[in-house]
């Protein structure tokens, strides 16, 4: 059977090329970088060389990159380490409701530890509300945290706008990129960030790396203690086989970048403009524009998301949904909440993430299949025709 | 994450739709939740002869949906009325522990078109 993978919001395929540029240093240059002998200063040199291209990437000093296990410690060493390092200047962070649990549950746990957090909310396309932030902003206000683009609607949040309103009043400004980075340019000069989360595995690289860009100057704390490994931020033997094909994921990503986004976009519009052409009642959730290049968020009345996934998954597709249904929690999907969606909109959600390697012939696919899914369900929907669920 | 089962009743559910001039209809959940189910029986004699349903839910909602459909047919009122969740879910090979509550609703749904039919017959009488 044809398989179709278009879910690379959750994860991508290591590109070959990145496997290649890996397998040396598991069997040969295995090398502790903290070693003075040649092992260790082979290990050392492909550390540094993976932090030069990193750094390169995003505009941005070598040292000022921490290599980390990836998106959600990034996020983690972000919030609580400027957190519990600036505390005696103040105890409130703000951040969004759309931001990615790696955000919301460590704001939420800064709470139980006596921090206090303002949720600024973003509006029905997604786009946070900049009067809120404005509004939210205090005197003890030390962080500011807003996805650059979120992983469930790709809507692109206005980075450099907040930019300024932090550089104003000294507050630190964090942003989690791990959706972005690798498929539209992110700048940290252009975004006026004093730190940026980056994931290896959403760009074609292994997953169990990351890298935290962290502004000269930041006064952090690390949360992992032990050597002195990243410049003391994040103590632990560096990973470097993962380190190295994070780097050549990056390496890639740059090379690609343009033309990668370009053939996205063309695919996200068609798939978008294809099932609105052949299903009725359906919406897209998201800036119909301003959202990332591989992100497709549909909504289809009458029908619950698991089911869909689930007969999708039968013919080869791999998609996910917000529906509540399929989340352990059994709670919507909190981004499709927080954009005002009632709980039967979010339910019948569909996340199509589109990648490098996808055609115009596995998009036409599956218009195709949705077409059958999507039709099949309704039925058997006892609402279908009967409510309008908009 | 699911037995064969319920992928074989999800995939080829038994008995889709309405049943016209239906003797009674049973209809439990609500689309907020996620889960809505609509079970419409025909009786005669006390003997349920044709049960159908519409079902808006995920996977383990449908294949309940189905599976009281075949699991209903040919009982009298007084046993149908005994078959429980846990029937159901057994009968499919179990289901998984989340899916147990909120899409486990085709034995209500079956109860509640049984007892819909009683109203309507203590109506006529």
């Amino acid at each position: 059977m044809k398989q179709i993978y278009m879910d690379h919001g959750a994860t991508t395929p290591v590109d070959p090329l990145v496997v290649d540029a890996m397998l040396p240093y598991f069997t040969e240059t295995f090398g502790n970088a903290s070693s003075l002998h040649s092992f260790g200063q082979e290990a050392t040199s492909a550390l540094e060389q993976s932090r030069q291209q990193v750094a390169a990437s995003i505009g941005a000093k070598p040292e000022e990159i921490i290599f980390t296990s990836g998106g959600t410690e990034s996020d983690n060493l972000a919030i609580k380490g400027i957190a519990y390092r600036n505390s005696g200047k103040g105890k409130h962070i703000i951040t969004s409701t759309i931001e990615h649990p790696a955000i919301l549950n460590t704001c939420a746990y800064l709470e139980k530890e006596g921090f206090d957090v303002t949720y600024v909310p973003a509006d029905s396309d997604g786009i946070i509300d900049m009067d809120e932030l404005k509004k939210a902003i205090r005197d003890d206000t030390i962080l500011i945290s807003v996805m650059h683009a979120n992983n469930e609607i790709g809507t692109i949040q206005p980075i450099s706008d907040i930019s300024k309103l932090a550089k104003e009043k000294s507050i630190y400004l964090h942003t989690d990129a791990v959706q972005s980075f690798g498929k539209i340019a992110v700048n940290v000069d252009e975004l006026g960030v004093d730190m940026l989360s980056m994931s290896s595995h959403k760009i074609y690289g292994p997953k169990g790396v990351g890298a935290l860009y962290v502004r000269k100057g930041t006064l952090l704390q690390a949360l992992a203690h032990g050597g002195s490994h990243e410049r003391s931020m994040r103590a632990g033997t560096e990973n470097i086989s993962g380190i190295v094909g994070f780097a050549k994921a990056v390496a890639l990503a740059d090379e690609r970048l343009v033309d990668d986004a370009k053939h996205m976009t063309q695919l996200r519009d068609s798939l978008i403009e294809k099932v609105m052409d052949s299903i009725d009642d359906v919406e897209l959730s998201g800036h119909p524009t301003n959202r990332l290049p591989n992100n497709v968020n549909l909504r289809f009345s009458f029908i619950e998301g698991e089911s869909m996934l689930l007969f999708l998954d039968m013919k080869g597709i791999a998609i996910s949904t917000g529906s509540a249904c399929s989340s352990k929690s059994l709670e919507p999907s909190h981004v499709l909440t927080a954009i005002g969606l009632r709980p039967e909109d979010s339910h019948g959600s569909l996340r199509i993430t589109l990648g490098k390697d996808n055609t115009q012939e596995e998009v036409d696919y599956v218009v195709d299949a949705l077409v059958e899914v999507v039709g099949r369900l309704r039925a058997m929907s006892p609402i279908a025709g009967k409510m309008s669920l908009k | 994450m699911y037995s064969e089962k319920v992928m074989d009743h999800f995939s080829n559910p038994r008995n889709v739709g309405e049943i016209e001039n239906a003797d009674g209809v049973g209809e439990v959940g609500n689309p907020t939740c996620g889960d809505m189910m609509n079970i419409y029986i025909k009786v005669e004699d006390n003997i349920l002869t044709d049960v159908k349903f519409k079902t808006f839910g995920c996977g383990a909602a449908i294949a309940t949906s189905s599976m009281i459909t075949e699991m209903a047919v040919g009982k009298t009122l007084e046993e149908a009325l005994d078959i429980t969740r846990n029937d159901v879910a057994e009968e499919l090979g179990g289901l998984p522990q989340v899916k147990m509550h909120c899409s486990n609703l085709a034995a209500d749904g079956l109860r509640a078109a049984i007892e819909d039919y009683r109203n309507k017959q203590n109506i006529k009488k």
